[in-house]
């Protein structure tokens, strides 16, 4: 199990080769965190459709600017930020993927997968004004530690 | 009826771009008919759910039809969660394929 107050930080550029990177990044510390198949899979999912999110809205695919991946353990739980130099945004701006009107739409599923995919969602001013997405998954109980950790 | 057999990941910049381009030729060369089998595809994102969206629309613009079949249980999963087996007639084999086009 990762020991609690554990920080990893990578800063990714704003290229499509970056999707894949934070992508198997998080799902190696995920691993390693005791995570099985199917939430690795779900970590590496959400950080993708964050990073996506980040290189095609947040920097505008300005490669002048940087993603911020930042992965930090408390002791119940795993959370993931990425970190853009854009303008921000508000969740609640973001149209709903399963209202009728929209589900031919082609794009504007992300949030709604890595909402799926996450236990907590949120998104907050990052420190050069960008948007900060935050996600939190609860760490996995070991067979045999009783909760313990 | 055309059967694409699609294998792989359908993700922003791996296979997204393939399969609209591939549909896109199928209905320019007078396809209306299409399936896609998705046995061999264990990941999309949601950039490949908005390709598979896009072919869709591509195909029922030119009044055709395009089918899913062989969903593995990641793509399955997706297009569950976001609702999309309202939009896709996802069949459960080659031959109810065959006998559902019209």
């Amino acid at each position: 199990m990762a020991p609690a107050n554990q920080r990893l930080e990578v800063t990714l550029e704003t290229q499509l080769e970056s999707v894949d990177r934070a992508e198997n990044i998080v799902m190696h510390v995920a691993e390693a965190a005791g995570f099985g198949e199917d939430d690795v899979h779900k970590l590496g999912m959400s950080v993708r459709e964050a990073v996506i999110n980040a290189y095609n809205y947040g920097n505008a695919q300005d490669p002048q600017k940087k993603i911020h991946l930042v992965v930090e353990f408390e002791p119940e739980r795993m959370i993931v930020h990425i970190v853009d130099e854009g303008h921000g945004f508000e969740l609640s701006d973001v149209p709903d993927p399963l209202a009728e009107e929209n589900l031919l739409r082609t794009s504007g599923r992300g949030i709604f997968l890595m909402r799926a995919f996450m236990d907590e969602l949120a998104v907050r001013r990052g420190p050069g004004g960008g948007a900060d997405l935050v996600m939190t998954k609860k760490l996995p109980h070991r067979v045999g530690d009783n909760g313990q950790r | 009826m055309a059967v694409v057999d699609f294998s792989g990941k359908i993700t922003l910049g791996e296979g997204s771009a393939t399969l609209r381009k591939l549909v896109r030729e199928l209905v320019e060369n007078g396809r209306r008919k299409i399936l896609l089998n998705l046995a061999d595809v264990d990941y999309i994102d949601s950039s490949g759910i908005g390709e598979l969206v896009g072919a869709y629309t591509t195909v029922r613009s030119a009044s055709g039809e395009l089918k899913l079949v062989h969903l593995t249980k990641r793509v399955r999963d997706i297009i569950q969660i976001t609702r999309l087996f309202t939009v896709f007639d996802v069949q459960p084999d080659e031959a109810s394929a065959v006998r559902s086009f019209q």
